[in-house]
């Protein structure tokens, strides 16, 4: 029963934007969430795995491409093609691990920055297989099991088990003796060694786990989106993501998803307000690191507990 | 019968200065083996060659007849050797019990699993509950390893190390930094430890280290200067001026 | 035979500017341990900078004294107001240093428009120098001058003077620097001050060559963090080396294989970190 209360909540929570009127805000609330996955697959690495990638969307852009390329180019039916995206992308993370992997704190991030950005000189130049900078579009959503996702609600329902599945699965890995020993080998890895830990596989797992995760996320973003193009594999779509998880709290569950609701709200909501939201993203950003340095969720936290202590003195 | 650490022509250099040098030494399983020499003798040097923290540049290490100089550090561990470091380096922000577990799934083939929650596996919190028990620090099991004496996180630290089931166990500088009191809850924790346990142990403070050896190496400028037992090592000349002419 | 000796000039010419942008980087990073990811916002701004003065009809070396300054500025102040604290906090510095970023970027963008703008270069580097049976653009050969010319005062600076040997002092270990009662944070802020001066001067002697542009940035960003794991970290002669080096790839990349340019310019790095995680030029750690 405790356990199913929060649980209900949340799931309200989540379906709540249904009752929206304005669609254009069901639609905010699904790219909300598919960025949250994006970054919930991030912040295994770097929160949890204290690796910080600077090329994480190699893989939600190689998955994108390839669920719209293998649909609209090579004739591939709605179902096959997501789940060889996923494949592939996913198959495209074990082997940038193994070079990755190679280094640890800078030389790492310089890898993952290098892969990504050789993704999207590949993806921009390759005008036959990408299309370039025009990329790629005639795209329609799928039917899965009937149920048409043309409309915003209908989409943002599917996202938002698509979501739950993840949430629950990535929360359950923080929790698990997997996720125990991955931050054990974070904080400690020489210790781990001798405890008998796999410090280096560990890593290459939490790795192709984040890069499946991120590529699940990459076949809900071309779904949404309906079209790709070069500029969701470049530095600034892997920066923005990075963010997302430092701003919200590396390390907690709930934090990629507040950190991604602030990037997308400003992004899409704020914009429509203010003209300059980059700016204002900048300065966001920067007061988080200044008045809650851990990041939006551990700060909220922290500030609850201070209340609550101060109204009980 | 097989020594339990057997060393030959051990070297180790870092970047033209020598810091293990040829050295050799054999430990029988079940000593207590200690090791004394002056800050730089290469005490520490030696133990990270042995746990694979750093790779020889020639020599062979055996631990019960199996070479582990060319093995993996986490693969050490799983042949039995354990360690415990000069600095405490756990983990100050989780619970003691959650220490615990980290050493007691390291050679479980639970910690591969992504799926069960750790706080409910009932069989690990057990087992950590008793490895603290052990050490008298059940009281604290789930208080925060930084909210602890320095005194208990070197015990918890020693029972980590002992809950990995090790045929052999380095202890690196177990004494330093304690009160006297603590230093007696420690002499008791290492006589608890099994027969069967191998313990080599790096120490400077004299009093309590020689009552627990029965062999002592004395290095210097990373060689073996002297092996012998209490009376030998502290009568021979060349240990009397490694300590006061050097 | 042409067509090299062209392409090698503009590879030094582009090496110039990159040691101009990735020596201050690899000092602030070497002494500092912070990864200044706004550094490529540092060159644009410059460049920016030197684009105003030089439309209000001041002349060009104006311009990119102007630029340094202003950049030196605005780095000192960022340092002491916001990244003095996060030493050690990487993930902090990212957040930040990513954060001035964007601010400046956009912030470049209201004040300049988005259009795409050459910068004029002086009068007397126009036009081009006959050698070899060859005409090498003017400009050019002056700014590789002008890097070189950079690159041995710099050394001069780490190598014979106090401060210099208190910089290095630091970068080898800065514990011991701080037990020999070196004014740490007045040094941190100096050399971030230096830093950056570099940076904005590099991005104005670059106007004429790259244009200013919103984007720059993060165009640039990524050549400087190559630089500096190929240079090492805090390490002079890695970074000159290393920006040559990426100088001359970037240039016959995009001449030769522009579809490959990408690949040939990071799948070098990709192979030396892998191969040696250290660094090519790295010191001890």
């Amino acid at each position: 029963m405790r356990r199913a209360l929060p649980a209900a909540a949340a799931i309200a929570l989540l379906l709540s934007p249904l009752l929206l009127p304005s669609e254009f805000y069901v639609n905010i609330a699904a790219q909300v969430l598919i960025a949250a996955i994006f970054a919930l697959s991030l912040n295994l690495l770097v929160g949890y795995g204290g690796l910080i990638s600077l090329g994480h969307a190699a893989y939600l852009g190689t998955a994108a491409y390839l669920t719209i390329g293998l649909v609209t180019r090579a004739g591939f039916g709605q179902l096959p093609a997501a789940l060889c995206a996923v494949g592939l992308a996913t198959a495209m993370a074990a082997v940038f691990g193994l070079l990755a992997l190679r280094a640890t704190g800078l030389g790492f991030l310089m890898i993952t920055l290098a892969l990504g950005q050789i993704l999207w000189g590949l993806a921009y130049r390759w005008v036959a297989l990408t299309g370039g900078d025009n990329g790629l579009s005639g795209f329609t959503r799928p039917a899965p099991l009937g149920l048409a996702l043309t409309s915003p609600r209908a989409f943002y329902l599917f996202v938002v088990a698509v979501f739950a599945c993840a949430f629950v699965l990535l929360a359950l890995l923080a929790r698990s003796p997997f996720g125990a020993g991955l931050r054990g080998v974070r904080d400690q890895p020489r210790r781990m060694q001798a405890l008998g830990w796999n410090t280096w596989l560990i890593r290459y797992a939490a790795f192709v786990i984040a890069g499946f995760w991120g590529a699940v996320a990459g076949v809900l973003f071309a779904y949404y989106n309906q079209f790709i193009s070069p500029h969701v594999l470049g530095l600034t779509s892997s920066a923005e993501v990075l963010l997302m998880v430092i701003a919200g709290g590396a390390g907690t569950l709930l934090g990629p998803l507040a950190g991604a609701a602030v990037v997308v709200l400003l992004k899409n909501v704020a914009s429509a307000y203010v003209t300059r939201w980059v700016m204002l993203l900048g300065i966001v950003f920067v007061a988080i690191v200044v008045f809650m340095p851990e990041g939006l969720v551990p700060g909220l936290s922290r500030l609850r507990r201070r209340r609550r202590a101060a109204g009980a003195a | 019968m097989t020594a339990a650490l057997q060393i030959e022509g051990l070297s180790k250099s870092f970047g033209g200065l020598p810091a293990v040098q040829r050295l050799s030494l054999s430990v029988a399983a079940g000593e207590r083996r200690l090791l004394l020499g002056p800050n730089g003798a290469g005490k520490t040097t030696l133990f990270n060659l042995i746990t694979g923290d750093l790779r020889a540049d020639a020599g062979s290490i055996r631990v019960l007849g199996t070479e582990i100089s060319r093995m993996r550090p986490h693969l050490r561990a799983h042949l039995g050797v354990a360690r415990t470091y000069q600095v405490i380096t756990l983990f100050p922000q989780d619970s003691l019990l959650h220490n615990v577990a980290l050493a007691l799934l390291g050679r479980s083939p639970l910690r591969w699993n992504p799926f069960v929650s750790l706080g409910r596996r009932a069989e690990v919190r057990e087992r950590a509950w008793q490895v603290l028990d052990r050490v008298g620090l059940a009281g604290a099991a789930e208080r925060r390893l930084s909210a602890v004496s320095y005194g208990e996180q070197r015990r918890v630290e020693i029972a980590m190390a002992l809950a990995q089931d090790p045929r052999v166990l380095l202890l690196d500088e177990p004494f330093a930094g304690l009160s006297r009191e603590e230093r007696r809850d420690i002499q008791h924790q290492l006589a608890q430890i099994p027969r069967q346990v191998t313990v080599v142990m790096i120490e400077h403070d004299l009093d309590v280290a020689l009552s627990f050896a029965e062999r002592i190496t004395v290095l210097h400028h990373g060689e073996l200067i002297v092996e012998g037992n209490r009376a030998e090592v502290v009568a021979d000349p060349r240990v009397q001026e490694v300590y006061l002419g050097a | 035979m042409r067509f090299w000796l062209v392409q090698s000039l503009n590879g030094l010419a582009l090496g110039g500017l990159l040691f101009l942008l990735s020596s201050g980087f690899s000092l602030i990073f070497g002494l500092m341990r912070v990864a200044n990811l706004t550094h490529g916002a540092y060159f644009m701004l410059g460049a920016y900078v030197g684009l105003s003065v030089l439309n209000a009809g001041y002349g060009f070396w104006v311009a990119v004294a102007a630029g340094a300054a202003a950049i030196a500025l605005l780095g000192g102040v960022l340092e002491r107001v916001l990244l003095r604290k996060l030493s050690g906090r990487t993930l902090s510095q990212v957040l930040v240093t990513l954060g001035i970023a964007f601010i400046i970027s956009d912030a470049s963008l209201l004040v300049w428009s988005g259009d795409p703008m050459p910068l004029p270069m002086p009068p007397s580097l126009t036009g081009a120098v006959a050698i070899f049976g060859g005409y090498f653009p003017r400009y050019r050969l002056a700014v590789v001058g002008i890097s070189l010319l950079v690159a041995v005062l710099l050394w001069l600076l780490l190598e014979r003077t106090r401060v210099g040997a208190m910089i290095r002092a630091g970068v080898d270990d800065m514990e011991m620097a701080r037990a020999l009662g070196i004014p740490v944070p007045r040094l941190f802020t100096a050399v971030f001050c230096l830093g950056a001066a570099l940076a904005g001067m590099g991005g104005v002697l670059g106007g004429p060559i790259l244009s200013v542009y919103p984007g720059l940035d993060m165009d640039m960003l990524p050549l400087a963090l190559i630089v500096l794991i190929l240079g090492g970290a805090g390490s002079l002669p890695g970074a000159l080396l290393g920006s040559f080096f990426i100088g001359f790839l970037y240039t016959f990349g995009q001449a030769l294989l522009p579809d490959l340019a990408y690949v040939i310019l990071f799948l070098p790095m990709v192979a030396a970190i892998a191969l040696r995680p250290k660094g090519l030029f790295a010191r001890a750690a």
